[in-house]
């Protein structure tokens, strides 16, 4: 654990980017070779499962450290992050101990076969050999959410030099449904074997967003295809080996979720890798999104949804035909390869190819932009004719050219802390618009704000608190903000009628008195118009 | 009943008997001053009372002030109260007063903290009845480590730094922990540059006799390039700024670190955007307090500022009277300097704003 915490320390200690990639290289050229797989899985999203809950984990630190368990819970929202309270709090240890970062996961993961009060002893045992940044890990390895200011991309950069093999192949070799007791470092990274993981997708590709119109972009209009941007769930399809696999973009598998599209390997051949959207679709349109999201949270799928909400996949990349990789095709020769085989496929089955939106200049797509809304799309995608499928978010290819968010001015009436980085400062508000004399709370939002709007906001929280709600205070309804959001839904569970998609802060309107905010009617016209 | 010996207004703590305050936030005509950080001695009172240490900050920042000074432990009658000043080991010069008036004894502690810090007279516990403290870092969360240790990691920075050829930029308040590191790193590692801000109070101080290591200025003629490997002290706000890119050498953009009892916790560390944290307070910590509290053997405590109400319900547990007192004091200044407008030494700041930023 020494030099995982040492790995931890020199990443923690720099903002810098290079500094970081030669301490994880360092790290996977000396450290054996489970702790580098363990690595690996841990800053790819992976991690043991929880095996102590962190209601018994704040219980036996805080009787450990003598502190009554309210005093615990008042650290907890100032320090931003359970284990680091935790690893905080607790006396120093009263002897060392170094066993590598597989046995203390190893460990963690032994205690889900024991009675809580030998988990707990096991708990207590770890903490008094490790030191503050050791516990400080050990913890984070139980409770989960690992971040140690380091993506998957940077660590791919760091093992790619470590081990001399070019970044897109692990980046591909990385993906998909492993954990380090189904495969060795061997296995996973150097040697390979295709024929083991079927289900293994390819990494996606991400587009940019587009800022400042297409007219920014290299080369003439007709060195790029458009095609409209769907607001569905970004899927993968992969048909190999008589079988079907459906993945997220989060690398989650969804085959269970979305069972109709099991009918595509009907017409299509093994050796298939489909990259598109998972539109819910009736009558040759898509649904709106919260037709969709009926079905996200759900692992299997009753009837009656199947029904009410039956989804597609709208298909816009092939990156693999026959077995296949062909991702370094231009995008063109892919398009080709695509529609040929989608034309094998009849048009009641779950599979349509999505239409290319056809241009002759920038102002021709400009209007075709405009009409997003009517389409339920978000805008626009621009792909370079002559582009290889790239893997992860590279700027150059693909572009996301969006359609102008909705904007509505609000009243900010409730702040709540932030965690982690944000610890200390008020940055989770609660906004409302009026109806009539009465401010209607309808969305809340965290981001959008520098650093220094944050800071002057929280002294402002601070002083002009009204009440305390735990860890939310209400505030003067003074402070008016741009929101700025995707979509407007109906929504019974909301106080105002209406649920918004991606609110974020567009803008402190320091110009506005709070009386001149929209109102409820403003809010329900949108919905009429854009629900 | 007799009134108390001190009360707390809405311009500071008050003795009616001696009829005087005790770092007021407004205007009176008798303030006793526990130190000169700018939330505690501020300007446009008719006399004023502190230490012979802290009076040449005080005079440097507020000018022509009407000042009189006590030595530690000297014992003054102020009307009909008995007055006495006590080592705070906050800052140089800085100080608890004690109050009493037969045989009830109260004590102010200002800021303060326990561990000695080679530069200011350490922290010494008054016996009192009624103790009004700060908790600036009153949680279980802040346990400070030795200084020598953290000194230590800063020359450890400071030397890898030098040897990779870039400076290392160690952002400090200018009045107090400036001097405690400019006294506690290794300056045989290399030259080390000061911010005006910092200079003017090393001047100060080096003036009423603090030994301090030799600093170099930093002005707009400096040739930043000519001190390679230079570790330079700067106020926070510095940070970030164009007067801290001017120090870029041969190997690329400085490092910069941040010393402040804050930097125990990641998510500050991590907002603070700076490459190193460095966990140094002239405040006490969670420990400190505790022990301050218990060795003054008082009944009443008053907390003042910091996270007074969790530290009052703590108190309150272990028996004792514990009360929150609101007042103007900020203790370790967490965000704010960072919205100072002062981008750092190309016009020089005033000697007052100097010691504005030295919270």
């Amino acid at each position: 654990m020494k030099r995982f915490a040492a790995l931890f320390t020199a990443l923690d200690q720099t903002t810098k980017i290079n500094p970081k990639v030669a301490a994880l290289a360092d790290y996977f050229a000396e450290a054996p070779e489970d702790d580098r797989l363990w690595t690996v899985a841990l800053l790819s999203g992976r991690r043991p499962k929880r095996t102590v809950t962190t209601t018994l984990l704040r219980e036996w630190a805080a009787a450990r450290a003598g502190l009554p368990l309210w005093l615990f819970e008042e650290c907890y929202p100032i320090v931003g992050d359970l284990a680091e309270t935790i690893a905080l709090i607790l006396p120093p240890p009263e002897r060392r101990e170094d066993r590598s970062l597989t046995a203390w996961i190893g460990e963690i993961r032994a205690l889900s076969a024991l009675p809580p009060e030998d988990r707990r002893a096991r708990i207590l045992a770890a903490w008094d050999v490790l030191d503050r940044t050791e516990r400080f890990v050990f913890n984070k390895l139980i409770t989960g959410g690992f971040r140690m200011g380091v993506s998957q991309k940077l660590m791919t950069r760091a093992l790619s030099r470590a081990t001399d093999i070019p970044e897109p192949d692990l980046a591909h070799r990385l993906m998909g449904d492993w954990s380090p007791d189904t495969v060795s470092f061997e296995t996973l990274i150097r040697a390979p074997d295709p024929t083991v993981d079927l289900s293994k997708p390819y990494p996606f590709y991400l587009a940019y967003q587009l800022d400042d119109g297409p007219e920014s972009l290299d080369g003439p209009p007709a060195g790029w295809a458009a095609e409209r941007k769907w607001d569905g769930i970004r899927g993968q399809l992969i048909l190999r080996g008589g079988t079907h696999f459906l993945w997220s973009r989060g690398e989650e598998l969804m085959t269970d979720r979305f069972p109709e599209l099991a009918r595509i390997a009907d017409y299509l051949p093994p050796g298939t890798v489909l990259d598109g959207e998972v539109l819910a679709w009736r009558d040759d349109a898509p649904l709106p999104f919260n037709a969709l999201q009926k079905r996200i949270g759900r692992k299997t799928v009753p009837k009656k949804l199947l029904t009410d909400a039956p989804v597609i996949l709208y298909a816009y990349d092939l990156l693999e035909w026959a077995g296949e990789d062909r991702r370094a095709l231009p995008f063109v020769e892919r398009r080709a390869l695509l529609e040929a085989a989608a034309a094998e496929v009849p048009p009641d089955a779950p599979l349509r190819v999505s239409p290319l939106v056809p241009f002759d200049d920038w102002p021709a797509l400009a209007a075709e932009r405009a009409r997003s809304r009517d389409l339920s799309a978000e805008g626009i995608m621009l792909k370079r004719w002559d582009s290889p499928y790239r893997d992860g978010r590279k700027r150059g290819d693909w572009w996301k050219w969006k359609v102008d968010p909705l904007t509505v001015d609000a009243v900010m009436i409730y702040a709540q802390q932030g965690h982690g980085r944000r610890a200390n400062l008020f940055t989770d508000f609660t906004f409302a618009v009026w109806d009539g004399n009465q401010l209607v709370p309808f969305t809340k939002a965290y981001s959008g704000l520098t650093d220094a709007e944050f800071r002057q906001i929280t002294a402002w929280v601070r002083k002009n608190t009204l009440e305390r709600f735990g860890p939310v205070r209400s505030v003067k309804p003074e402070h008016v903000f741009e929101i700025a959001f995707e979509g407007i839904q109906a929504s019974a569970r909301h106080k105002s009628g209406l649920a918004l998609r991606f609110p974020r802060m567009a803008r402190w309107r320091r110009d506005k008195p709070a009386r001149e905010a929209n109102t409820l009617a403003d809010l329900q016209a949108m919905l009429a118009a854009y629900g | 009943m007799a009134e108390p010996l001190l009360t707390f207004t809405d311009r500071g703590i008050y003795c009616p008997d001696g009829d005087f305050h005790i770092d007021p936030w407004r205007p009176v005509d008798r303030a006793l001053i526990t130190h000169g950080h700018a939330d505690h001695a501020r300007d446009g009172m008719g006399r004023y009372l502190a230490t012979e240490g802290a009076a040449p900050v005080m005079r440097h920042r507020l000018g022509d002030i009407r000042l009189d000074t006590v030595r530690y432990g000297e014992t003054r009658t102020v009307g009909g109260v008995e007055v006495s000043f006590h080592p705070a080991g906050h800052v140089p010069g800085s100080a608890q007063i004690r109050v009493a008036r037969r045989g009830e004894v109260w004590v102010v502690s200002g800021d303060y903290k326990v561990e000695a810090d080679g530069l200011s007279t350490p922290f010494e516990p008054v016996r009192c009845h009624a103790f009004v403290t700060e908790c600036t870092f009153g949680l279980p969360v802040f346990a400070w480590r030795p200084q020598a240790d953290v000194a230590a990691e800063i020359d450890a920075w400071w030397r890898g730094n030098a040897a990779a050829g870039r400076a290392s930029i160690l952002g400090a308040y200018a009045l107090g922990k400036a001097q405690r590191l400019l006294a506690a790193v290794d300056c045989g590692i290399g030259p080390i540059l000061t911010h005006g801000a910092v200079e003017n109070t090393n001047a100060v101080l080096r003036a009423q006799g603090l030994m301090l290591p030799d600093t170099v200025r930093v002005t707009p003629e400096t040739d930043t390039k000519a001190h390679p490997g230079a570790l330079v002290v700067a106020p926070p706000s510095a940070l970030g700024t164009p007067w801290a890119r001017r120090f870029a050498g041969p190997g690329g953009a400085p490092s910069t670190g941040f010393a402040s009892g804050w930097m125990a916790l990641r998510g500050v560390r991590r907002r603070r955007g700076a490459d190193r944290g460095f966990v140094l307070s002239d405040h006490a910590d969670w420990a400190g307090l505790n022990a301050a509290i218990a060795e003054t053997g008082a009944e009443r405590i008053f907390v003042t500022h910091g996270y007074t109400a969790i530290f009052r319900r703590w108190l309150a547990e272990l028996g004792y009277d514990a009360a929150v007192v609101e007042t103007a004091y900020e203790g370790e200044s967490l965000d704010a300097d960072a919205d100072e407008s002062d981008q750092g030494g190309q016009n020089a700041p005033s000697p007052r704003e100097d010691l504005e930023k030295g919270l």
